[in-house]
């Protein structure tokens, strides 16, 4: 019972939030526009840094910096954008990728009195943790990780919304055609370049939302919390919702990180303690972690072999090899 | 058919051997695999150069010393009158050394340049050597301090840059037959790599040996992968695109397996680990380290001159022309696209086997270098030959040469960051063609 409890709070839990907007924002660029953006974890570090490094180290007020999170973020995508979005789409993959590893390792590495190494920023949520109103535990979550929630929750609500508006909305109609067929669109006199653009720079900023949800949940950020394994999850909840699909991403990270936390906790059950119920030669207790991960990988490819429009996709919206 | 099941079982094999690797774990280091103790005789030397760079000159500095302090201990070493100083440190792969100089040692009227900070932490992350630099005295030009080193560090990108070749001549081979971006490339590099850990250490057998089963057996990982999976999905009809995901799946798979038989550990390979350095005017090498690149370049020779020159090397730059015409003139393209995969593979396990030696043998040794490799064949033009080949030189060389002016932790950055330039001003690569980007 203890390890459904835990799964299920896991689905709803501060980790599920980031992951969720982080696959909001890629929705709106690999669902919607067709960018295969394989650096989206590189828009959550860029905002959670600039985020955490303006309160820890120059004192800005709380949304102050936030406004320097957001706009570094739309910067990333600008500069990402620019030279990127006229390639074909397994060039742009590479080079989002490429970029994401390449601002990890920055942060990690360089200008050590602001982002410390390896050690990460924190003491910045000061002031967030000061507005909340939750004292006591709720629903046996912690005050401030509750408060967190609800934060991100309504973070996902309000993009949401927004999402399901702009979609219907010419902009949006004009962002699916391109992913449809961009020389169609070109021939209507759009300009494909500037639409891909406003698609990577919003999926970014909605990404970035995901950053401070990150920094706030864990009161510190380290550049591992953004390798593109984090990527890569983001795109297994985003299919396995079904991409174009204003609920598949909320219902891809709920359901695909509830279970991950199902079957690991299982698996925790049956390895814990000194006469654990499977024999150690098959999988100790310190295996689990890989076994977790292994399960994203398969779930990536039978997804994409058998299912690449999800639970809730149309699989013609997906038909990926369009361009 | 009949190959089939040989390869079947060759895998079958694998995955046995594979599991013998395990137990060393549980018997070394029971539950903190993460702590990795220095094994005997494993050492690295951290080497530098002290030169007065005041005005523009290079004089040697004696007589001064640095302390490199690694888990605790520390070790002195003083220059000499050439101003070299070398200290030999444990080799714990990841370990993070700090290297004082003592700025009191220094003669006088020589002092550490402005800006330049005494104490340095570097990470262990080969046994070739490390080199730390301090620029020394008052000067102009910052590049001044790296450029007596450079010969040693042009061999060292030229070294990394033919063993990168190997894999990722394999990962362009196999873009140029089937169009396929795979993400899952990397961990053929980790296979042979781990592969000839278990057959040399576990195993016990001799590192000659274990290394020729670790590339027999990536190759017969290759021929697998395409006939019970890759060719498959081509038959399906599934688009490139969607390839492309399903390989990025796999690679998250097959990395995570590797990990769950090997934990988190850092191993080396039970022979040649440490050999001794030799000494040709400006660059130290090992006798190791030519074998390793002798075996490297006749490899690439041979599959190069393989693919200008056989049938099967004619039928692949034919079906990377154009698969349509290429089947239509009678070729099987079917059974060159598995060839290319099982070529592929024995030469990313091949690369793996040699990283093995300078890198430590880990779960994720080939994914990263999974980028630096797509860096290397999109500088040399994808799809390319030559490009691959030239575009790794040019790659292993820039990430070198680039730990002069940045941290060596960001050296790999400079990699990406050449691919991104690359892609901004020249997406065909050097050597590739305009149509190829569409």
């Amino acid at each position: 019972m203890d390890t459904i409890e835990s799964a299920l709070r896991a689905a709803i839990g501060i980790q599920a939030v980031y992951f969720c907007l982080a696959a909001i924002g890629l929705n709106v660029q690999f669902g919607y526009a067709g960018l295969l953006n394989f650096g989206q974890a590189g828009f959550l570090a860029v905002g959670a840094y600039a985020f955490a490094v303006s309160v820890a180290s120059f004192d800005l007020p709380f949304f102050v910096a936030i406004f320097v999170g957001l706009a570094a973020t739309a910067l990333l995508a600008l500069i990402l954008g620019i030279p990127t979005l006229r390639l074909r789409a397994d060039y742009l993959a590479i080079a989002t990728i490429a970029a994401a590893e390449v601002i990890r390792l920055f942060f990690g590495a360089s200008f050590k009195d602001y982002f410390n190494g390896r050690d990460g920023v924190s003491q910045f949520s000061t002031a967030f943790q000061e507005a909340n109103p939750f004292s006591g535990p709720v629903l046996g979550f912690r005050p401030d990780d509750f408060w967190v929630m609800v934060v991100g929750w309504t973070l996902v609500l309000l993009s949401s919304l927004l999402l399901l508006l702009l979609m219907r909305s010419p902009w949006g109609r004009v962002l699916k055609a391109i992913r449809e067929d961009e020389e169609a669109v070109r021939s209507l006199g759009k300009n494909v370049y500037s639409y891909k653009m406003q698609a990577l720079v919003l999926g970014g900023l909605i990404g970035c939302l995901g950053g401070f949800i990150l920094a706030f949940g864990q009161n510190s950020v380290q550049p591992d919390n953004f390798s593109s394994d984090l990527t890569f999850i983001v795109y297994t909840m985003l299919i396995l919702g079904g991409a174009a699909r204003i609920f598949g991403p909320i219902f891809g990270a709920v359901v695909f990180w509830g279970s991950l936390s199902l079957i690991s906790g299982i698996l925790g059950d049956l390895t814990a303690g000194d006469n654990p119920i499977l024999p150690t030669w098959l999988i100790t207790d310190q295996q689990i972690g890989s076994v977790r991960f292994m399960i994203v990988g398969i779930a990536l490819i039978l997804l994409m072999i058998f299912r690449p429009q999800g639970v809730f996709g149309d699989r013609k919206e997906i038909a990926l090899d369009a361009r | 058919m009949r190959l089939r099941i040989a390869a079947l079982m060759a895998l079958l094999t694998t995955a046995v051997l594979l599991g013998g690797f395990t137990h060393p774990a549980t018997a070394a280091d029971g539950r903190a695999p993460a702590a990795v103790s220095a094994e005997d005789g494993q050492t690295t030397t951290v080497r530098g150069l002290l030169q007065d760079k005041s005005d523009g000159g290079s004089t040697p500095v004696e007589g001064a010393t640095v302390t490199v302090t690694t888990g605790g201990t520390d070790v002195e070493a003083t220059s000499n009158d050439r101003g070299v100083w070398e200290a030999e440190v444990p080799y714990v792969s990841g370990e993070q050394v700090e290297v004082t100089l003592d700025e009191d040692s220094l003669p006088d009227g020589v002092a550490l340049r402005e800006g330049q900070s005494a104490t340095r932490t570097i990470t262990l992350t080969n046994t070739l050597g490390l080199r730390v630099n301090y620029l020394l005295g008052a000067g102009n030009s910052q590049a001044a301090s790296g450029l007596s080193e450079l010969p040693q560090i042009i061999y060292n990108g030229l070294y990394f840059g033919v063993i990168l070749a190997l894999g990722a001549l394999g990962l362009s081979m196999i873009f140029g037959t089937t169009g396929l971006t795979n993400f899952a490339h990397g961990e053929l590099v980790t296979f042979g790599a781990i592969l000839t850990y278990t057959f040399n250490v576990t195993a016990g057998l001799s590192i000659w040996i274990s290394a020729l089963l670790a590339i027999i057996l990536s190759g017969a990982f290759g021929y697998v992968q395409d006939t019970v999976f890759w060719r498959r999905l081509r038959r399906r009809g599934t688009g490139l695109i969607a390839m492309m995901i399903v390989s990025i799946g796999l690679q998250f798979l097959l990395r995570n397996v590797f990990q769950f038989f090997t934990g988190g550990r850092t191993s080396n390979y039970r022979q040649y680990s440490t050999p001794e350095g030799i000494t040709a005017g400006p660059i130290t090498y090992t006798i190791r380290d030519l074998v390793c690149l002798f075996v490297a370049i006749v490899l690439l020779l041979g599959v190069t001159f393989a693919l200008q020159r056989t049938r099967i090397g004619r039928a692949t730059r034919a079906i990377a022309d154009n698969p349509a015409l290429a089947a239509s003139t009678g070729i099987n393209v079917d059974r060159v696209i598995t060839v290319v995969w099982t070529v592929g593979a024995a030469l990313a396990g091949t690369c793996g086997v040699l990283l093995g030696f300078t890198q430590s043998v880990k779960f994720d040794l080939g994914a990263q270098i999974l980028l630096v490799m797509f860096a290397a064949i999109t500088v040399g033009g994808l799809g390319s030959i030559w490009g691959a080949i030239i575009g790794s030189l040019i790659v292993g060389v820039l990430i070198e040469v680039s730990t002069i002016f940045i941290p060596s932790e960001l050296k790999i950055a400079a990699a990406l960051f050449l691919l991104i330039i690359i892609l901004l001003v020249r997406p065909q690569g050097l050597l590739g063609r305009r149509e190829r980007i569409g």
